[in-house]
């Protein structure tokens, strides 16, 4: 971060006055730091193996430069895409009929109110592709271009697209305030599936994607890899708490299985929400496994195209038939949910096994209606379930020196409705909990501005400038309340809030739920601990020698 | 792909400088990445740490968390960063040849 601009400087870079010229002639800025860096080739190579015909031509090429070597008929296989996608999706052709350019999402975008740039509002993202739409498909638009606002597909067109169609994370606040109800995720979900046809991609997406079609989970974990890491967090939660912990891998006849996004198990601080699952589970003596192949909850194919999220996300009832398991329960993850809550039933449903059956919660007894269609809980549902049943001896005094807000993950928020159980949750586990300002929570919530495979370090200005309305209500916690811990539910935001907070407000950390959780279970009575799960000491247990964090935040 | 060379040897190297390929580090890359990671000397402890990131690596196929690289040498986060100061991600896996971990991290 040592060549940002301060947070004072940046804010007030910021210029609303739009440029003088139409949209159409305002030309587009391909410096570095505008973009992601495109996909390593033989990324692209190995998914055009297993999903051939969707990728375009494998190769070297750089958004900064003129040439982006496109394939010679890449403005047919572009008009062509979109044709097929229009007939395919009628929402698509919903979204770009609909619209009447009322501007009521013009201002709700994260990335608009940190930049300025009128191409950052919602309204104007969607016209990029919606203009198209009209010259390309529209009798009035062939005739009355200019009248009507159409333009046909040009090669500058396609690269403005790569541009603001990656400055866009999926986050569907702008939808909240459609009148039409128009879903802008979906919008950006098909621009990103036609620029894949002609070979236009990003490494921080495909990558995973790869990674996960080969060993199951994003960061490319194999099975013995994740197994030694599973027992090496298993050892530090003995050392924690004196208790050796089950934590089942791969095992038949469970009536549960697990499933929680990779980042978890490999980056700071999501491995101590994982330790948080291990733990919970094991005082309940839960009846469940993990699985090293359906070993990734989230979905980079989401952020690619509908063909390899649906592949992607085959894994999860193909391993829950494979270990005879009743019921899929889900951790703490962002994009998981909105792939789970709305498209699997549609996608892979017809190949839930017989065994499979409404979530009940084995402890309570609660059948779990609103999964009945999934099979699918997500864990924080579980956990107020227990809580509100007194399933759970907790001692949230254990946490006292952590004064708590909430960031409603968008995808929970806004993708599934999950609002009150998180709060009910924390609220439960810590004595100080105090809610960001209205307007910037609940399904109102601001994005950490790293969603949808934004969440790289090339782009970290743009995504430090999106990430200023949660910076700035975080800032106004933290000043008013003391705040200095933030909890999500959300693995891409506890990677991606961390340089947020750093940036915009200093000396607030970042947190899973279950961490908290975990801290406040009481295992036994008189049970006392001298340290949380990440070995920092709990107050009163203090020494010195451990007082001291890393001078920038790391992400890996 | 950007092509480094350093005392005859050449490197392939990612966009963040990262070598492409694992297989084509050589010590020459410890010395010629130490510069721009503002490190004097490659001393006996930094040595500890690139040998257990490289084994691990070999081993697994991913860079191990930093938790597990703090517990295997004994180095504290803080004396990690001592070593390295762009941190135990940046500046020790690029020195060992490893790629950057990509995902929800």
């Amino acid at each position: 971060m040592s060549d940002m601009p301060k947070a004072d400087e940046l804010f007030k870079s910021i210029d609303y006055t739009p440029p003088l010229t139409g949209w159409m002639e305002t030309p587009v800025d391909f410096s570095p730091g505008n973009w992601c860096y495109p996909a390593k080739p033989e990324k692209i190579e190995y998914i055009n193996s297993k999903l051939p015909g969707l990728w375009g031509t494998p190769r070297e090429w750089s958004p900064g430069d003129a040439d982006w070597k496109l394939p010679p008929n890449w403005k047919e296989t572009v008009v062509n895409g979109f044709r097929e996608r229009l007939e395919k999706f009628r929402t698509l052709k919903l979204f770009m009929d609909i619209c009447v350019r009322c501007g009521a999402c013009a201002d709700k975008c994260h990335f608009f109110i940190g930049s300025g740039d009128p191409k950052n509002m919602p309204v104007l993202r969607a016209e990029l592709m919606r203009s198209v739409y009209r010259g390309e498909f529209t009798l009035a638009g062939k005739i009355l271009s200019q009248l009507t606002g159409s333009r046909v597909m040009e090669e500058d067109v396609l690269k403005e697209w790569f541009i603001y169609f990656y400055q866009c994370t999926q986050c569907r606040r702008c939808s909240l305030y459609c009148p039409y109800g128009i879903d802008t995720a979906e919008v950006t979900m098909m621009a990103r599936e036609l620029m894949h046809l002609v070979g236009l991609n990003t490494n921080w997406i495909m990558e995973p994607v790869s990674n996960c079609n080969i060993t199951g989970n994003h960061l490319g974990i194999q099975p013995h890899a994740f197994k030694d890491i599973v027992d090496f967090m298993v050892d530090d939660i003995e050392e924690i708490t004196g208790r050796r912990v089950k934590a089942p891998l791969n095992e038949h006849g469970h009536e549960i299985l697990f499933i929680t996004p990779s980042g978890d198990v490999f980056a700071d601080p999501g491995i101590y929400t994982f330790m948080g699952y291990l733990m919970l589970f094991d005082y309940l003596d839960l009846d469940y496994t993990m699985s090293t192949y359906a070993s990734e909850g989230g979905n980079f194919g989401s952020f690619t195209n509908n063909e390899v999220m649906k592949k992607l996300n085959a894994k999860m009832y193909h391993e829950a038939n494979r270990l005879g398991c009743k019921w899929i329960l889900g951790g703490e993850c962002g994009h998981m949910w909105r792939v789970v809550h709305q498209y699997m039933d549609t996608m892979n449903g017809d190949t839930q096994g017989p065994q499979m059956a409404t979530p009940k919660s084995p402890i309570t007894g609660t059948v779990f209606d609103t999964a009945a269609a999934t099979k699918m809980l997500h864990i924080v549902e579980f956990t107020a379930d227990l809580i509100k049943h007194g399933k759970l001896n907790l001692d949230p005094s254990r946490n006292d020196h952590l004064r708590v807000t909430f960031h409603d993950s968008c995808n929970p928020a806004r993708g599934m409705g999950l609002l009150d159980e998180p709060r009910y949750v924390l609220k439960a586990v810590c004595n100080n909990f105090f809610e960001m300002p209205e307007g910037t929570t609940r399904e109102q919530t601001f994005c950490c501005a790293g969603g949808s495979g934004l969440n790289t370090e090339e782009i970290l200005e743009i995504r430090l400038r999106g990430g200023l309305p949660r910076g700035n209500a975080l800032k106004y916690v933290q000043d008013k309340h003391g705040v200095n811990t933030l909890a999500c539910i959300c693995a891409i935001d506890r990677a991606t809030l961390i340089p947020l907070a750093d940036y915009w407000a200093p000396g607030v950390q970042v947190t899973g739920t279950h961490e908290l959780v975990a801290n406040a279970l009481v295992f036994e009575e008189g049970e006392e601990r001298t340290m949380d799960l990440r070995q920092e000491p709990l107050p009163g247990f203090e020494d010195e020698d451990d007082n001291w964090t890393p001078p920038n935040a790391e992400e890996a | 792909m950007a092509v480094v060379e350093f005392q005859g040897a050449t490197f392939e190297v990612d966009e963040d400088g990262f070598l492409q390929k694992f297989e084509d580090w050589t010590p020459a890359w410890v010395d010629f990445v130490k510069e721009s990671e503002g490190i004097k000397e490659i001393t006996e402890d930094h040595q500890k740490v690139i040998d257990f990131l490289q084994d691990y690596y070999k081993k697994n196929g991913i860079a191990p968390m930093v938790r597990i690289l703090s517990k295997v040498t004994g180095f504290k986060l803080k004396q990690i960063y001592e070593l390295f100061p762009s941190g135990p991600g940046k500046g020790a896996c690029k020195m060992a040849g490893l790629p950057k971990p990509t995902g929800c991290v």
